[in-house]
């Protein structure tokens, strides 16, 4: 139990005794990237190999001891960020780290050998970009263009460590803001600093909290929206399982500064990790004294609670959010009021998200003018970026605010899959938009991206090359926010639906040219008045590819053509004569009689009778069916 | 009607938590969790338990997608169909899936009570897109082929 501050740094400064007497850390990624692509066995490979090499002495826990034989720590980290390479390993020495990846089971004693008792690299396991290795993580070009203030700590130190978690500064914020500033002092500060959510609407998280402050009711809470619900977004997780601590921090901090006595979590139903991490963080702290009553004997009272969603992705939604923690169905409702004066149950909420609550203790640590001094004038700071599609390096990324998409996509990203040709990017999910090649150079921020009918939202970037189909893109948006739609208000309940209809019809081969003057009719409808943030947003998705890729709806409708070869009914399934050999196999796997052909002589397929179902491609042994148009 | 031991074990999972409406999410999870879906009996049960109408329940319980008043398979299965997956075709893995299995968009459980295939929007694991879970676990890089080949490894095990 941590009675006081005092008590506090000598948990930090014993600590980082022992930290300072271990010898090599062998650092394990344990991000959901990493434990699919099985860290978890490698993690119990390396433990195995610790505990039978003589002369070593294996620590479990940061406060454990050894006797004049060598230390190794075996740790779970946070994402170390390449998840395309998994699973991951760091063996650190001192401040020296050098970075593996693809790790097999099999290649676990020679690295334990080579790097762990000697100071060797297994050559074949670094990274390698243009023909070039790089041993150590900071040297690789993908980790060297980025800033980290969000994911600092991942893949650096055990995630589920709160010892490791104090001595690398945690709870150094805290100590500061309940020790040297006053509340409104603490709000003060992230209101200078210019913190904007980071959730995706980008509102100024310092007036956020000064709303709350200065409500009447004295009863208020610190809620955190940890309902990633967009797809192709992993940022949040990746900080709730990499970093619990620091965000537990930023979520103390605004406690205090509102006063809040209770703090809720609402993470997402498809991330379990998330939430055992979470659940061990707050375990640990409760343990401590550093959640609970009187924390460190300042009077301050503070109880942290996690809900777990239920599949609903209208829960991101504040009001909905709240309401799925009160027990109910999550609908959005009409504001005002705002969550602000009544959030959860009725009461003034504090509602951020993940990354904004992560980027607090950083921002009280080393001020506002700090975080002013990283990113633009209007969006300072930093933003994390899960950057996935047809890019060479998928991962999680975090650079400044006005970083290029051209940085981020070809010199952080490594350009794009297999030598493809950029298409599109797809930012900020089921509620943003499409930027193609003119916006590579434009500087991304939360105003700068408004501009060209997208949001930064939570920073899902999807990159897409000419294989993709910008119509079949935005009927997939269309059918997930038609079925996530929570069906309380018209325009999106119905409206999505009809918007879904025309564009299947589209896909279908049997759009319409009118059709497209009835979606931009629908997509202002639904714009303009629907009840919440997402059902407003949820005609982003095709405002912008019908703006960007008109040319691409007409050909689907007026020419019965897909360029990308994706929607099937445009495909015209064709026979090679030349590669034919009458074999038959096609015609009998076609489930309705629509190749004919005598045996040995070469076969055709009737148009108007093939189902494109491509059976008869997936048969022929010769390659002799092709795709045409 | 349910077998009793179905209502002492809700009864322990209700005592893990306060006697009011914002419990009934965490018991309806917790339920399902142990069960693989929620009996509606239990769910009528708990909503007298903890002080709500039934009415109420059965509005939450249908409104959330995760939770199901229809069994589920041993091996619950959900195919990523989230952007980034899709872009890397997520769905020929989803039809191989459902062709193996003899299921479709209609019918997702097998009558064996061994698979049930479902979508998710996203797993978070987007940087080795298409992935799919299985149960808690995650499978990175899925192709349709890779697909059929962990149906017949889990059976195996089942049979085992």
């Amino acid at each position: 139990m941590i009675e006081n501050i005092e008590a506090l740094d000598k948990v930090r400064e014993a600590a980082a005794q022992v930290l300072a007497g271990t010898d090599c850390r062998i650092l394990v990624c344990s991000g959901t990237g990493c434990i699919a692509t099985g860290s978890e066995k490698i993690y119990e490979k390396f433990v195995e190999i610790c505990k039978d090499a003589p002369g070593i002495t294996l620590e479990f826990s940061a406060c454990g001891g050894h006797d004049g034989e060598k230390s190794v720590g075996v740790k779970h980290t946070g994402c170390q960020g390449i998840c395309e390479l998994g699973p991951l390993v760091r063996i650190q020495k001192g401040a020296v780290s050098v970075q593996y990846t693809k790790v097999q089971l099999s290649d676990c004693e020679e690295i334990f050998n080579q790097s762990v008792l000697g100071d060797g690299v297994v050559d074949r396991l670094l990274y390698t970009q243009n023909g070039e290795s790089y041993v150590h993580p900071e040297d690789i070009p993908f980790l060297a263009k980025q800033t980290r203030i969000v994911l600092e700590n991942c893949g650096k130190f055990d995630a589920e460590s709160l010892e490791e978690y104090l001595v690398s500064g945690g709870f150094k914020a805290l100590e500061r803001a309940m020790t040297e500033m006053t509340p409104d002092q603490v709000i003060d500060e992230v209101d200078k600093s210019g913190l904007r959510g980071r959730g995706g609407g980008g509102f100024p998280a310092g007036r956020k909290w000064k709303q709350v402050a200065r409500q009447k009711e004295t009863c208020r809470y610190v809620v955190c929206n940890g309902d990633e619900g967009d797809p192709g977004a992993f940022m949040d997780g990746s900080v709730m399982e990499g970093d619990p601590f620091k965000l537990i921090e930023g979520m103390m901090i605004a406690a205090y500064a509102v006063k809040a006595e209770h703090g809720y979590i609402y993470v997402r139903a498809e991330y379990p990790n998330s939430v055992r991490r979470l659940r061990n963080a707050i375990a640990q702290l409760e343990e401590h004294g550093l959640l609970g009553d009187n924390i460190m004997g300042t009077g301050f009272n503070f109880h942290m609670h996690i809900n777990r969603g239920a599949g609903a992705f209208v829960c991101g939604e504040g009001s909905a959010l709240t309401a799925s923690i009160e027990g109910s169905r999550g609908m959005p409702r009409v504001k005002p009021p705002r969550t602000v004066e009544k959030g959860l149950w009725e009461k003034p909420t504090v509602l951020n998200n993940v990354e904004t609550y992560a980027n607090v203790p950083k921002i009280i640590l080393q001020g506002a003018d700090w975080f002013r001094s990283i990113g633009t004038a209007g969006s300072p700071g930093c933003k994390t970026f899960s950057l996935t599609g047809s890019i060479q390096n998928t991962g999680l990324i975090e650079v400044p605010m006005g970083t290029t998409l051209r940085e981020i996509i070809f010199d952080i990203g490594g350009g794009l899959k297999s030598g493809g040709k950029f298409k599109a990017v797809q930012i900020g999910g089921p509620s943003g938009g499409c930027l193609v090649e003119k916006h590579l150079d434009e500087p991304l921020d939360f105003d700068s991206v408004k501009k060209f009918d997208a949001i930064v939202g939570s920073g899902g970037l999807v990159v897409m090359d000419e294989h993709t189909c910008m119509v079949e893109v935005a009927r997939f948006f269309m059918s997930f926010t038609q079925r996530e739609s929570c069906g309380k208000c018209i325009p999106c309940r119905e409206g999505t639906k009809r918007m879904l209809e025309i564009l299947e019809r589209i896909v279908d081969g049997k759009g319409e040219l009118e059709d497209l003057d009835k979606l931009e009719e629908l997509a202002t409808m639904i714009r303009t008045m629907a009840l919440c943030g997402l059902g407003k947003s949820a005609p982003l998705p095709v405002l912008s590819t019908l703006k960007v890729f008109k040319d691409e709806y007409i050909e689907h409708i007026v020419d019965k053509k897909c360029r990308a070869h994706v929607c099937s009914a445009m495909r015209k399934y064709v026979i090679d004569p030349n590669k034919c050999i009458g074999c038959s196999k096609c015609s009998r796997n076609c489930p309705v009689g629509a190749i004919s052909g005598k045996i040995k002589a070469a076969h055709t397929i009737d148009p108007a009778t093939c189902i494109k179902c491509n059976a008869c491609r997936e048969n022929c042994a010769f390659d002799a069916i092709y795709i045409e148009g | 009607m349910l077998d009793e031991s179905y209502y002492r074990k809700t009864d322990e999972i209700i005592a893990r938590y306060v006697r009011d409406a914002r419990s009934l999410i965490p018991i309806m999870q917790d339920i399902q969790a142990e069960y693989r879906y929620l009996p509606g009996e239990l769910l009528t049960y708990v909503a007298e338990q903890i002080g709500i109408t039934e009415a109420k329940a059965y509005s939450v319980a249908t409104f959330y997608e995760n939770f199901s008043f229809e069994a589920k398979g041993k091996y619950i299965i959900k195919v990523c169909d989230g952007t980034a997956c899709h872009v890397k075709k997520s769905i020929p893995v989803l039809q191989a899936l459902n062709k193996k299995l003899g299921l479709s968009g209609k019918k997702h459980t097998t009558d064996d009570m061994l698979f049930t295939v479902e979508t998710v929007s996203c797993l978070g694991a987007c940087g080795l897109a298409p992935t799919m879970m299985v149960n808690e676990d995650v499978y990175p890089r899925m192709t349709p082929e890779a697909a059929e080949a962990l149906i017949d490894q889990l059976k195996g095990g089942a049979d085992a």
